[in-house]
């Protein structure tokens, strides 16, 4: 870094944040049907200290393919991830707090050390209130290759659950996720 | 910090925020802040592949007026016309090509085209208020549009937000993504207002001012501003 090229400050994206990102342009499908790899449909919540849900926010993803690979030039297998999978989605939240995406459970992603991490999206959440976007990830509960993931062992035993997409046990293929931005069930979030 | 090899990427992490450079997460003063952030600290993440990678460019088409806010209606929107300029690079100084960026404002009364803005403030059926463009190869941006006007807000007693227009930025990393405001020159609500002031560094703060530019503006036609963003960037001098 320079000193003349600091990193402009973040501030919030307000509460019309719907005008410019996600009106015209949310993208609520990851995966096209026809994507390698095994459906899931995301339900995220967000909720506040209260518990009450966030009817302004927006949730982005950022998640690798079925193989693990993402669909990026600093990634040097993205020339094998099928073209029409991008990996980015957006969607503002409702009424409930709620949104959901269709995608595809990614792959383990290479970790340093040659070691790998388990599959899990990457997560940003804008929102009023948020001046500097909160980072965290979703992995799935249940999922053999959490127990040897370098991220997780990096969060307290007792907190890792937060970071841990639900099966919906009626609905095969659902999963859902809870963002608590504070509180008792306060979801771990990253400094990146 | 070092490069990390793993199967066949290689990791450059990315440069943190010098402090001060960045609004803290809970800034009492904007009393949104404490609700809906976290009070525990957060878990340090050195960077990996999921960091480091990010969306790239593609979903779907700039269309031609896109970047022109002026030129989405039948007739143009009521407002100071402006042009609003500049580069986006990255800590290191490079530039940063073909990134998406996306834009909203109020429009010149002060007026949010959204269904949850009640400031008795005139719409303006000739103004969205949104755009979005890419940056050339050289990290340029250009958008045309007018100056928004300043509005209230309910955070204290007589709160005004100083005229801005939120920008959205990608980058080249999920972890470079980049939403802020940016301001006019010499706006006398700066001082009163918690967003703009919840950036500690006083330097830092002044980043988010455009600067008025006489080679910007166009002779009888519109006022001139630039307005240049830096996004983090990764650390360029790995050592062997
Ligand atoms: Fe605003």
């Amino acid at each position: 870094m320079t000193m003349e090229h600091v990193p402009t400050p973040s501030q919030t994206a307000g509460p019309y944040l719907h005008i410019g990102l996600t009106n015209t342009h949310s993208i609520t499908q990851i995966a096209a049907p026809g994507i390698l790899g095994e459906r899931v449909r995301l339900k995220c919540r967000v909720v506040d200290v209260e518990g009450a849900p966030l009817h302004d926010a927006m949730i982005e993803i950022w998640q690798a393919d079925a193989n693990g690979h993402y669909n990026h030039p600093d990634d040097v297998r993205a020339s094998e991830t099928d073209s029409r999978f991008y990996g980015f989605g957006r969607a503002a939240t409702d009424e409930s707090g709620a949104c959901e995406f269709e995608t595809i459970r990614p792959g383990n992603v290479p970790a340093p050390d040659n070691s790998s991490q388990a599959p899990h999206l990457n997560v940003a959440i804008f929102a009023r209130g948020i001046l500097l976007q909160l980072h965290t990830r979703i992995y799935f509960a249940g999922d053999p290759a959490n127990d040897s993931d370098p991220v997780l062992a990096l969060v307290p035993a007792d907190r890792r659950d937060t970071l841990m997409a639900r099966a919906d046990p009626k609905h095969p293929g659902s999963w859902w996720f809870d963002i608590h931005l504070r509180g008792d069930q306060e979801t771990v979030f990253f400094d990146v | 910090m070092s490069k990390v090899a793993n199967e066949r990427s290689v990791i450059h992490p990315y440069h943190r925020h010098p402090a001060g450079s960045q609004p803290p997460r809970v800034y009492e003063q904007y009393r949104s802040t404490p609700p809906r952030n976290p009070s525990k600290p957060l878990i340090f993440l050195p960077h990996t592949l999921s960091e480091i990678t990010g969306p790239v460019y593609g979903h779907d088409p700039i269309g031609e007026t896109d970047n022109d806010l002026t030129r989405q209606h039948a007739t143009a929107p009521l407002g100071e016309r402006i042009i609003v300029t500049g580069r986006v690079l990255d800590d290191n100084g490079r530039p940063v090509p073909n990134t998406l960026i996306e834009i909203w404002q109020a429009n010149a009364a002060g007026r949010y085209q959204h269904h949850r803005d009640q400031h008795p403030a005139p719409l303006d059926p000739n103004f969205s208020g949104a755009g979005r463009t890419l940056t050339d190869e050289n990290g340029n941006y250009r958008f045309i549009s007018i100056k928004p006007g300043a509005y209230p807000w309910f955070n204290h007693y007589n709160a005004w937000r100083p005229a801005h227009i939120h920008f959205s930025v990608f980058g080249r990393a999920f972890l470079s993504r980049l939403i802020t405001q940016m301001y006019f020159p010499g706006d006398p609500l700066f001082a009163h207002d918690p967003v703009y002031q919840s950036v500690p560094d006083e330097k830092a703060r002044q980043r988010m001012i455009a600067k008025f530019d006489l080679e910007t503006t166009q002779p009888q036609w519109a006022l001139g501003f630039r307005f240049d963003i830096v996004l983090r960037g990764p650390d360029a001098t790995p050592f062997e």
